[in-house]
């Protein structure tokens, strides 16, 4: 016998009995449904940060005096250690494989205002020349902060668009003053948009010297000392020895900084790298837990597709007497029910599959979450189906199969 | 020759009872032969009409179908000679209530591997030998009795099989509709084919040429009638 006429003959069972095979589906529908959306949001969120880690600045290495990492902190060791000093960047600077260093200090300001006009939650950033490199800044008009500046502690003030927006709607800012921590700053540049970081704008930022920075905004308490003391962001000459120069870097400072040889880092040395790491780390986690509720509920699934086909092996006795009175062999029983199970959890597969798409789609256009259907990902939604089929249909196949054809005839 | 029987037994055990359904059976079939099997009910008719027809097999003696012995044959092997060698007609007709007439026609020549346009071809003759040409696309529900015993006849001859069994094929079905089918049965002797029926209404076996009795398993009576 043909395999085109057992396909035949099996597909041609579930013209009678749709509502009942839909409903037997249903697990392996939703099992493959949920997979598909989870994952193609998981895949359009890769992208999106990927594009944001991106936008670092694809070489920057940022020494600070704490390492970028998933999980437990210990936050004592961490507030006990040294700050970095202005004397570490100038031994740095003299390292053949280092371009450019800048310095930075920040601090939350909150709230600043202009005239009626308000902003929230502004940053502002003390450094020097070179942040417009390591950092890659576009200035739109005026200009950057420069050596002279620095040197001479002037109160001047490069600010980001969000600062435009909110203070200046309608005016040119440039030349305005802005208060900050009790002094005038005169604004001498505007940013170009940099867009946000992890859905936090990146353009809520106030630059001014780092001279000036330490004069109006003295030393910093608490945990803010960790995060917020004096920290470098390094742009090495050559992109592609990124890991020499980080190599370089940490001999410096482990030797200025006295560490034995026994003792762990007191700094961090970080890149986009360590943030891509940390991203995978996270959403690694989220795929384990995918894979588990993929597994449960094509289980589920499968349990339900054997359930539904050993009724019909039950239902259809006498007719699997009669086939085989007329010549159907053990093996074309098999065959006949063990496909109308694969086609059954194929069916389920392909449906959560278009399903699946469809509602990250959807959750897509209403969030500002993206979505990606990664190809192998369908490829899998539909193939795995099949497998269960074949695994939890090849119990009841084999029981049509085995019937005896005298009993099967005459079971009522 | 067709078949060949020797002393062939068959026993079912349920636990600790075992019960001899035939009991010792030495027979032979001759081509051409058309032939009834009596008995009251028990007495294994229909047991040694299915060990004939590959659909069971023996627990004791030899089988020789066309000088071949098949009493040790696997699944398949029998599947292959009930497909090609046997047509059955059943009292209750057993018919596919989902299949068309030409479709319950048609699955043994789908498990015998034919072609699609040749399976038209043999199906289309089969339905108009038995007069159910026009009726080709009814379902079994929109049937009489006699018109469904008469597709199951159909779907027993499309395979031209050396060797035609009925068991009580008449049994569920009034005397006209019955006698009709009985012509059917008829007139394939008369074309030369091999016929067994296993009924016990004397007036079904007064059609046949030899009579065969069996009580209790074996062969009590067996005699040339006409």
């Amino acid at each position: 016998m043909k395999f085109i006429e057992i396909l035949k003959l099996s597909l041609s069972t579930f013209k009678t009995h749709r509502l009942r095979f839909f409903l037997t589906t249903l697990g392996i529908i939703i099992g493959v449904m949920t997979v598909i959306t989870i994952l193609s949001l998981i895949q359009g969120l890769n992208m999106t940060v990927e594009k944001q880690i991106s936008s670092l600045g694809s070489n920057t290495i940022f020494v600070q005096k704490i390492a970028w990492q998933m999980g437990r902190i210990d936050f004592e060791e961490v507030a006990k250690r040294k700050d970095l000093t202005i004397e570490d960047g100038e031994v740095l600077k003299k390292l053949p494989s280092v371009d450019k260093l800048s310095y930075t200090k920040s601090t939350n300001v909150g709230t600043i205002t202009y005239g009626i006009n308000k902003a929230r939650n502004i940053e502002v950033i003390g450094s020097d020349e070179n942040l417009q490199y390591t950092s890659n800044y576009t200035v739109k008009s005026g200009r950057f902060i420069n050596e002279d500046d620095f040197k001479r502690r002037r109160k001047v003030c490069v600010v980001g668009s969000y600062i435009v927006e909110n203070l200046f709607p309608n005016t040119d800012p440039l030349f305005k003053t802005l208060n900050l921590g009790g002094k005038q700053f005169v604004i001498i540049g505007i940013l170009e948009p940099k867009g946000s970081f992890m859905g936090q704008t990146q353009d809520n930022i106030i630059i001014i010297p780092l001279t000036t920075f330490e004069e109006v905004f003295p030393r910093q308490t608490g945990f803010q000392r960790v995060w917020r003391s004096l920290s470098f962001q390094i742009l090495p000459k050559d992109g592609k020895n990124l890991e020499k120069t980080i190599d370089e870097i940490r001999e410096v400072l482990r030797r200025r900084r006295r560490l034995g040889f026994d003792k762990p880092d007191d700094f961090g040395i970080n890149t986009q790298q360590t943030l891509r790491e940390i991203y995978k780390n996270i959403t690694n986690v989220a795929f384990i837990v995918m894979v588990a509720v993929a597994a449960i509920s094509l289980i589920v699934g499968g349990i339900g597709i054997m359930n539904i086909m050993l009724v019909a092996v039950a239902e259809r006795t006498r007719e699997i007497g009669l086939r085989k009175a007329v010549g159907a062999s053990n093996r074309n029983i098999l065959f006949q029910f063990l496909l109308e199970a694969c086609f059954l959890s194929f069916l389920g597969g392909l449906l959560g599959v278009i399903l699946g798409i469809g509602t990250a789609k959807i959750i897509a256009a209403l969030t500002p979450l993206e979505s990606a259907v990664p190809v192998w990902v369908v490829i899998i939604g539909v193939l795995f189906p099949i497998c269960v089929g074949i695994f939890f249909g090849i119990y009841p196949a084999t029981k049509a199969a085995k019937l005896n054809p005298i009993e099967a005839l005459r079971y009522e | 020759m067709i078949c060949q029987l020797i002393n062939i037994k068959k026993i079912y055990s349920t636990g600790k009872v075992n019960f001899p359904a035939l009991n010792g059976i030495d027979l032979i079939i001759e081509k051409g032969e058309y032939t009834a099997i009596m008995g009251p009910s028990g007495s294994g008719k229909s047991t040694l009409l299915n060990i004939i027809g590959f659909l069971d097999t023996p627990t004791e003696g030899k089988y020789f179908y066309q000088g071949k012995e098949v009493s040790n044959l696997d699944d398949d092997e029998l599947a292959r000679l009930r497909n090609k060698e046997v047509g059955f007609v059943f009292q209750n007709f057993n018919l596919l209530p989902r299949l068309t007439a030409f479709s319950n026609v048609e699955l043994p020549l789908i498990y015998a591997g034919i072609g699609i346009k040749e399976r038209r071809k043999l199906v289309m003759e089969m339905l108009e030998k038995v007069g159910l040409k026009e009726r080709a696309n009814h379902r079994p529900n929109e049937l009489s009795g006699g018109e469904m015993q008469r597709v199951a006849i159909a779907r027993a001859l499309v395979n031209n099989p050396s060797l035609i069994l009925a068991d009580e094929p008449t049994g569920n079905l009034d005397t006209k509709s019955g006698s009709e089918i009985m012509k059917i049965f008829d007139q394939l002797a008369n074309e030369g084919r091999t016929i067994i029926i296993v009924t016990h209404d004397p007036n079904i076996a007064s059609h046949t040429k030899r009579l065969i009795r069996i009580t209790d398993g074996r062969i009590i009576e067996d005699k040339i009638v006409k």
